[in-house]
């Protein structure tokens, strides 16, 4: 009998959990608050996602791609306050979280680094570490909240490991966008990992077999039924549902990446580019709350971005590289429905530099203070995840 | 170790007259480079093909024995044009690439792009969506395999490793320069590999994947687009902290209005006045009518301006400044180092740039002759692109593959598909970016397709049947032979228990030894 999308999902919800070979592979412990950070790359257009639609400066500075003020069209933006308007592509996938209070607005966020590289920008972010300080490139700060945490339990779904998980704390990284069927035996793989018993590669490597074992049992189901059984999800969507329920059965920190935000020319404003990605976006972190059942009340996602784009547009319909960015709070026991953290009324005169948006609530005070709520952290602790940051506790929980 | 058992016993007789000769060869080769640098330590011959190249062969041992160490680098650095084996010059010839100019195929692709989407929703448009989808990625394909097949077996392997290096250093994205990266490689970078940064500089500005790419098509007077000034001080010249500040960034960007792409048949309708200053050479135009004439300040001093004299006025000033000498000379030392370059050899390489101009081939000399440049000899840990090529060698020792599609598959499998970087700044080059778990795992199985004769890197097209004689001899081979002496306890004793001369392969391929150069 055919099963439909939902139903196909409980089925491997309802799987028993395999004991995974690797000691990282068990379930959460101490505690079942789990975080994802989704780092947007390029450098999203903040003020095409929360639309200033008080500032009638915002209209004059983006002849084509601003968004059309609240009212009755379905073109027009969501109303979420007085000030702010969401883009209206996020109706059905996003704006039905935001009303159930589960979705924040963090805006004029960021970090102090005004380079306006993208590489060096997301480094410092994915470093977390005060501006000025010497740099240490041998951890991000969500390795050191693993570290924090008990050193067990993260994971990055992306290719390569990112900065931000690197570290002393060992972090399993698999990309979920394709599963495939291995090459190697059992017994091909104990030897492999035999010759690094001890070398410099030894975590890596037996990490690295736990975890193909680990998602090849979790998604054996999945791979059987997609031939006969076509899976409706795609892209990002079907990834962010992975993603779910890997990180409801068996972690406590993740980290994803989505690129493509760096949008120099004809971003689009209605139904163009940048619109289909915050599509995207939308429909996979639905999923993922979806995916997460009944443990969607103890996760928090937060979406963050290197940094917002300039406030006019560009001679190519398009933005350059700004400062402060929106960042988004999501989460069954997030304390939504709001825009969260310091503001300033958005008109040209309270630009920095007369280009973009000034960053008023610095991303390391912002976490920090998240971090704390959601799993405890001492202030020794948190110095550990972000040292020499304050933080602010913007009651997101 | 007995240095003459050859594991299962295969092969014996040819495996020592191979050994045979290695030695003696090592015996010509090393003492000429000891001789000439008192304090270098020794330079092993595999170790350094192993570093200059994409992976040691037969062909490339015998030639090193032959010259000793430092004439073969001096043979690298200034390389005579290569002469690839025939049914590779074959395959070559055979592409779309070589038969026709891009200024003639791109023009004709993107037609049907815009064809294709100018169609409303129809099953057509899915028709004609795929059929363009087809062509483009035909022609990605023949770029990637390109770069395969030359780096896989040209003699000239320095030049192929610095064509991949700066393909890196001035990265370009496929999937938004699309077809226009076609001849990318083998126009703007190859033939300038060894030479002058500065040409390099002009050569990639001059390309329609980079116009496309940084958006710099766009950049028109009055309406700047920042993209390209700005990753051109950051990332291909200055470096971040180079000393260049927001203010640069924009006045470098009206420097570049007016430079960019006409894919007509059609010049554009200018005032007579304008007319000399129009240039068109294949895809590129520099458009004095999009061109802002007022003058400018960069990095502190005034340009004159005066269309596309200036724009050569400022790349010469950013390539002969001293943060970029020290940029580009900390990049290429961490290309072939393990690990960080101490501040002093970046200083000796930088003031031989400056010197001579921004000659590479001078500066790499200064690099190859250091004493941290022998000493780091095979502890470097291969990127995806060098695991990949360098199992290839290995594998078959000059015998031409004749379908790359498996390697530019795994590639994409480790996260390195060959300019499938989206962002500007090109892959990494530290070793923790490609030695993440998912990462080590992927490599196995790829050893495993190699190791097994099961990769399909003989499959042609029309061709079904070849795979047979697939499986690599690898306990054969003189490079093993080579090789042996530095395998670890482990890797030993995982060889012995193979059961199957293909395992063997496997876990050769797959030992930590393989993974270093």
């Amino acid at each position: 009998m055919p099963t439909n999308r939902r139903q196909f999902i409980r089925s491997l919800a309802a799987l028993p959990l395999l004991a995974g070979p690797v000691r990282l592979l068990a379930a959460p412990a101490g505690g079942s608050a789990r975080f994802v950070l989704v780092f947007l790359r390029g450098g999203y257009d903040a003020a095409s996602l929360l639309i200033p639609y008080h500032s009638s400066d915002y209209y004059e500075a983006r002849p084509t791609l601003a968004l059309a003020r609240p009212g009755s069209d379905l073109q027009a933006a969501l109303p979420v306050d007085g000030d702010w308007a969401l883009n209206p592509v996020l109706r059905e996938s996003l704006y039905p979280l935001f009303q159930r209070r589960q979705l924040a607005f963090v805006p004029f966020a960021g970090t102090d680094d005004l380079s306006r590289s993208h590489f060096e920008t997301q480094q410092s972010i994915e470093l977390g570490l005060a501006a000025g300080g010497a740099r240490d490139y041998r951890s991000g700060f969500l390795n050191r909240l693993a570290g924090v945490l008990g050193g067990q339990g993260a994971i990055a779904f992306t290719d390569q490991l990112p900065l931000v998980m690197s570290g002393p704390a060992a972090v399993p990284n698999v990309a979920l966008r394709q599963v495939a069927k291995p090459g190697l035996s059992v017994r091909q793989s104990q030897i492999i990992a035999g010759m690094y018993r001890g070398s410099r590669l030894a975590g890596q490597v037996s990490e690295g077999f736990g975890m193909r074992d680990e998602v090849l049992k979790a998604f054996a189901e999945e791979m059987e039924s997609s031939s006969r059984n076509a899976v409706s999800a795609r892209g990002f969507e079907l990834e962010a549902r992975r993603i779910g329920k890997l990180m409801r059965e068996r972690y406590r920190l993740g980290f994803v990446d989505v690129g493509g935000w760096d949008t120099h020319v004809s971003q689009g404003g209605n139904g163009g580019y940048l619109a289909s990605r915050f599509d995207e976006l939308g429909r996979g972190l639905a999923a993922f709350a979806d995916e997460m059942g009944k443990a969607w009340d103890d996760t928090v996602v937060v979406v963050v971005s290197e940094f917002g784009r300039t406030f006019r547009e560009n001679g190519s319909r398009g933005t350059d590289h700004g400062h402060g960015t929106v960042f988004w709070v999501l989460g069954g026991s997030v304390a939504g429905g709001r825009v969260a953290g310091e503001q300033v009324e958005v008109r040209r005169s309270t630009l920095l530099q007369d280009r973009d948006f000034p960053v008023l609530n610095d991303y390391r005070q912002v976490l920090g203070g998240l971090f704390q709520r959601q799993f405890g952290l001492s202030a020794e602790q948190l110095t550990k995840v972000f040292p020499g940051a304050r933080s602010v506790d913007l009651e997101l929980l | 170790m007995n240095p003459i058992s050859v594991p299962q016993g295969r092969a014996m007789g040819r495996a020592l007259v191979l050994v045979a000769a290695a030695a003696g060869l090592w015996l010509l080769a090393a003492p000429a480079g000891a001789a000439e640098r008192g304090d270098r330590p020794q330079i092993d011959p595999v170790r350094l093909l192993d570093r200059l190249g994409w992976g040691a062969t037969s062909s490339d041992m015998r030639q090193i024995a032959q010259l000793g160490v430092d004439r073969y680098i001096e043979a690298q650095l200034h390389p005579k044009p290569a002469t690839l084996p025939g049914p590779v010059e074959r395959q070559l010839a055979a592409m779309t690439l070589s038969q026709r100019p891009l200024a003639e195929l791109v023009p004709e692709l993107e037609r049907q792009r815009k064809t294709v989407q100018a169609m409303t929703m129809s099953a057509d448009k899915d028709v004609a969506t795929a059929a363009y989808q087809k062509a483009a990625t035909a022609i990605y394909r023949e770029f990637a395999s390109r770069m395969l097949l030359r780096s896989l077996y040209s003699p000239n392997q320095l030049q192929e490793q610095m064509a991949w290096f700066w393909a890196n250093h001035f990265s370009v994205f496929q999937g938004k320069s699309g077809v226009m990266l076609g001849d990318y490689v083998d126009a703007a970078i190859r033939p300038r590999a060894l030479g002058r940064f500065r040409d390099l500089l002009g050569a990639t500005l001059r390309h329609p994947a980079m116009l496309r790419y940084l958006d710099n098509e766009q950049n028109v007077a009055g309406r700047i687009n920042e993209n390209y000034a700005r990753e051109l001080l950051e990332l291909h010249t200055l470096g971040v902290d180079g000393g260049y500040s927001q203010q640069d960034v924009q006045e470098l960007a009206r420097v570049l209005t007016g430079v960019g792409i006409n894919l007509t048949a059609d010049a554009p309708k200018l005032k007579p006045e304008l007319q000399s200053q129009y240039l068109r050479d294949g895809l590129f135009e520099f458009n004095p009518a999009r061109h802002d004439y007022g003058d400018k300040v960069l990095l502190g001093q005034p340009l004159r301006g005066r269309g596309l004299a200036e724009v050569d006025e400022a790349l010469d000033r950013l390539a002969r400044h001293p943060a970029t000498a020290r940029f580009v000379c900390r990049k290429m030392a961490r290309y072939f180092l393990a690990g960080d370059p101490s501040p002093a050899l970046v200083e000796q390489m930088a003031a031989t740039f400056l010197r001579s101009d921004g000659q590479v081939a001078d500066t790499l000399r200064v690099l190859f002759r250091s004493s941290e440049f022998a000493r780091s000899l095979g502890k470097q840990f291969k990127d995806p692109v060098h695991y990949v090529i360098s199992a290839v060698r290995l594998a078959y020792d000059g015998r031409p593959i004749l379908n790359t599609d498996p390697m530019i598959q795994w590639l994409i499998r480790m996260g390195q598909p060959l300019h499938g970087r989206q962002t500007p700044d090109g892959y990494p080059l530290y070793e923790s970016a490609w030695t993440s778990p998912g990462q080590m795992t992927t490599r196995f199985e790829i050893a495993s397709a190699i190791g097994n004769g099961r990769a399909g890197l003989f499959r042609g097209e029309a061709d079904q049947g070849a795979e047979a004689s697939a499986v690599p001899q690898l306990s054969d081979s003189l490079y093993f032979e080579r090789m042996r002496g530095h395998l670890g306890e482990a890797t030993r004793k995982a060889l012995e228990q193979a059961g199957s001369p293909q395992e063997w392969n496997v876990f050769l391929l797959s030992s930590p030894e393989f993974m270093d150069r």
